[in-house]
């Protein structure tokens, strides 16, 4: 068993059995399912309105290159520096180097998974930069020296005492029970931030290949500001973010709105489409924008799973998962949780160390049907199950399966079997539970049904 | 260590992904059945939104209403539902009235707005110290007004939205760092919805885009705390719409 897989075991461990994260995720997500059913049930359509993005992301991504270059070209055209990055070292070193060109101290930094996937923060103030997270939630768990909980949520898992608490100790503020009083003690703490930062860091959510622009989605404005401030202003972006045309947002935009947060559209979300342009007041005058491949590709080669490079990254197959729902985002230990997280982590970091992520699932399929752009998410979970099988075959599992395979085969044996079984089943029940009991694997988090007493055979004849 | 050259790695990644795209994938929504997982030749998919989807898909997201009433009354009741405060009225001079009854109520002592015929003609009828940041301005001093009043490029009856850009509406920040945002608007910016929206900005400004342009529905917003909604996260607390 990989490491990763024993952490992710003895964290579920822990978390299933913790009542307070259980009530705090659960009351949570009943109040998103509320918000979200509401906003679905105002679309005309809402399964055409989502084969109808699958489509567009299909179109989008089985022409990644032409659109990418599409993009690159426009988006240069009007003073954009974009940057090619291969592999998360390569963008990270890219990002350095501009924050050091620009002689910057401090960097504010609007709400980016791929930052967190590139582990962005940790290098930059490795360098001595002072990188300050604007999102509220992501201020929060940047405050506490954790990775968020959720791709969308990132402080989901926390209390409003807890936040409170936190704020005392970090920021020397008066406690409070009032979410509107915590907030405001965050907002007064960034303002200054954003006033007196050299560069902004955001991501994306969308690019835009016709005209070359990037969309932007947030509630709060701390993108908005990021990316009005800062003389110099960076994007970092996976390269699955293209859409061919501006208008696809029309789409997109209350599609991602609804199925990440249950409104018809999130509070800001804004294309840029390159620095301060002349005859503008305000504005960067530098602009970068760093494109990361760091193993899309790879998943790209894959034309079974292509369909996960659809993703919006809205967070609906995480609010919606049985499993996310009872060991919380952190157990997962990846960048990306939930089924899409459990779908894309084995092709970015390697299916031996993360295949046990496809069996945190019980396949009820709920992520499929929420995903707003209809990836197959439980049946790559399969598929990635198969696939590490394949690589690494078991000779006791397949010596198995080849014994059960000539019994169910061969009728006086699967009989005999039969027989055994139920001669020994008194027994069996006696020993279960115990260390000596020959399938405590099994029994130990379940119940072994009992052997009938006879067989279907029996019984049929018995009745005739 | 060899220097990479950036022309190498887009060009290395364009390679990886033509290489990737020589196979192709199943069609969106057939789970990959019909064929050996994928991994066969499989026929170009025949999409049900031949040709350029959102036109038709238009038709399946959240109406915005077919007459200029309609569309108004469902831009007024998504404001009310996003706290924005809509007020539509009869002429400029009421609008003015308006802003001036909030300007009065909220004591400002000191606004922040951008050169237009909209919000010259609001600006002298407010006649307090106006901060106008056409051609530059110090942050902090924008930080420092109670308001920023802008116009707007259009309002979409489907979502409550407007929409600002750094060219007509006074800058990026104008619209976002002081504690409440008014705009100023005319009843023919009022369009249906988001595709009709993007083709009311191409006719604007489609030759020349300005450098930003954002789609604001409501106040600033957030619910990171306990799922609870609490307006004013980072950008304004309040947006007011003047409407006539």
């Amino acid at each position: 068993m990989s490491n990763a897989a024993q952490q992710f075991l003895e964290a579920a461990g822990t978390i299933t059995r913790n009542l307070r994260h259980r009530g705090l995720i659960q009351t949570a997500l009943r109040k998103y399912e509320v918000a979200r059913d509401r906003k679905k049930s105002a679309f005309n359509d809402w399964s055409s309105a989502r084969q109808s993005a699958a489509e567009t992301k299909w179109d989008a991504i089985n022409h990644l290159d032409t659109y990418l270059t599409e993009f690159t070209s426009k988006i240069e055209a009007r003073g954009t520096k974009v940057h090619w990055c291969p592999t998360g070292p390569e963008a990270r070193d890219t990002i350095r180097g501009i924050i050091r060109d620009a002689k910057a101290k401090c960097v504010v930094k609007s709400k980016a998974m791929t930052a967190e996937e590139i582990h962005l923060n940790e290098a930059l103030e490795k360098d001595g930069f002072e990188v300050v997270e604007s999102d509220l939630g992501e201020y929060i768990v940047q405050l506490r020296k954790e990775p968020p909980y959720h791709i969308v949520f990132p402080a989901m898992h926390l209390t409003r005492d807890e936040i409170s608490d936190l704020f005392e100790r970090e920021l020397g503020s008066a406690p409070t029970r009032e979410p509107e009083e915590l907030t405001m003690i965050a907002r007064r703490a960034l303002r200054r931030k954003y006033i007196q930062a050299d560069v902004g860091i955001t991501g994306a959510n969308f690019a835009i290949a016709e005209t070359g622009m990037v969309s932007i989605t947030e509630n709060e404005g701390n993108a908005r500001l990021t990316a009005a401030l800062p003389r110099v202003m960076i994007t970092l972006l996976g390269i699955e973010k293209v859409l061919p045309k501006m208008e696809d947002l029309a789409l997109f935009l209350p599609l991602l709105a609804t199925a990440g947060a249950g409104q018809t559209v999130t509070g800001y979300n804004t294309l840029y489409g390159g620095p301060r342009q002349p005859g503008e007041s305000d504005g960067p005058v530098e602009w970068h924008v760093v494109l990361l491949d760091n193993r899309r590709t790879e998943l790209l080669a894959d034309p079974e799973q292509r369909d996960a490079l659809h993703c919006i990254r809205c967070g609906a197959c995480l609010n919606v998962c049985p499993i996310f729902r009872n060991v919380g985002g952190h157990t997962y230990g990846t960048t990306y949780s939930g089924p899409v997280g459990s779908v894309i982590t084995p092709h970015l970091r390697g299916l031996q160390d993360w295949k046990h992520l496809s069996n945190a699932s019980s396949l009820c399929g709920a992520c499929t049907e929420a995903c707003p752009v209809k990836i197959d998410l439980h049946h790559h979970l399969l598929q990635n199950r198969r696939n590490a099988v394949g690589e690494t075959p078991s000779w006791i599992e397949r010596l198995a399966w080849r014994a059960h395979a000539f019994a169910v085969n061969t009728p006086a044996l699967y009989q005999f079997g039969q027989e055994v079984a139920r001669i020994v089943e008194p027994l069996r029940q006696r020993l279960q539970g115990t260390p000596l009991d020959p399938v405590k694997t099994w029994t130990s988090t379940r119940d072994l049904p009992p052997v009938a007493p006879e067989s279907f055979k029996e019984w049929w004849r018995n009745r005739r | 260590m060899v220097e990479e050259s950036p022309m190498n790695a887009q060009e290395r990644i364009l390679a990886r992904i033509r290489e990737a795209l020589t196979v192709p994938a199943p069609m969106p929504g057939s789970h990959g059945h019909g064929h050996d997982q994928g991994r066969v030749e499989v026929p170009a998919p025949v999409f049900a939104f031949q040709g350029r989807p959102v036109h038709v898909a238009r038709a399946w997201l959240p109406p915005g209403g077919t007459t200029p009433e309609e569309q108004l009354t469902r831009f007024s009741a998504a404001s009310a539902e996003l706290k924005t405060d809509f007020r539509c009225v009869a002429s400029e001079a009421e609008a003015h009235e308006q802003l001036r009854g909030i300007a009065d109520s909220e004591g400002w002592k000191r606004v922040a707005s951008h050169h237009s015929a909209l919000t010259d003609a609001a600006t002298t009828a407010l006649g307090r110290p106006t901060l106008f940041t056409d051609g530059g301005y110090v942050p902090d001093d924008l930080e420092a007004c109670e308001a920023g009043i802008t116009t707007c490029d259009v309002l979409v009856a489907q979502t409550g939205s407007l929409v600002v850009n750094s060219r007509t509406s006074g800058g990026r920040a104008l619209s976002v760092l002081p504690p409440h945002h008014v705009v100023l608007a005319r009843r023919d910016q009022l369009v249906c919805d988001l595709t009709a929206a993007f083709q009311r900005l191409e006719e604007l400004h489609g030759r020349n885009w300005p450098s930003m342009i954002s789609l604001v529905t409501g106040p600033s917003r957030t619910g990171d705390i306990e799922r609870i909604l609490v307006l004013g996260a980072h950008g304004p607390k309040k947006l007011t719409v003047l409407m006539w």
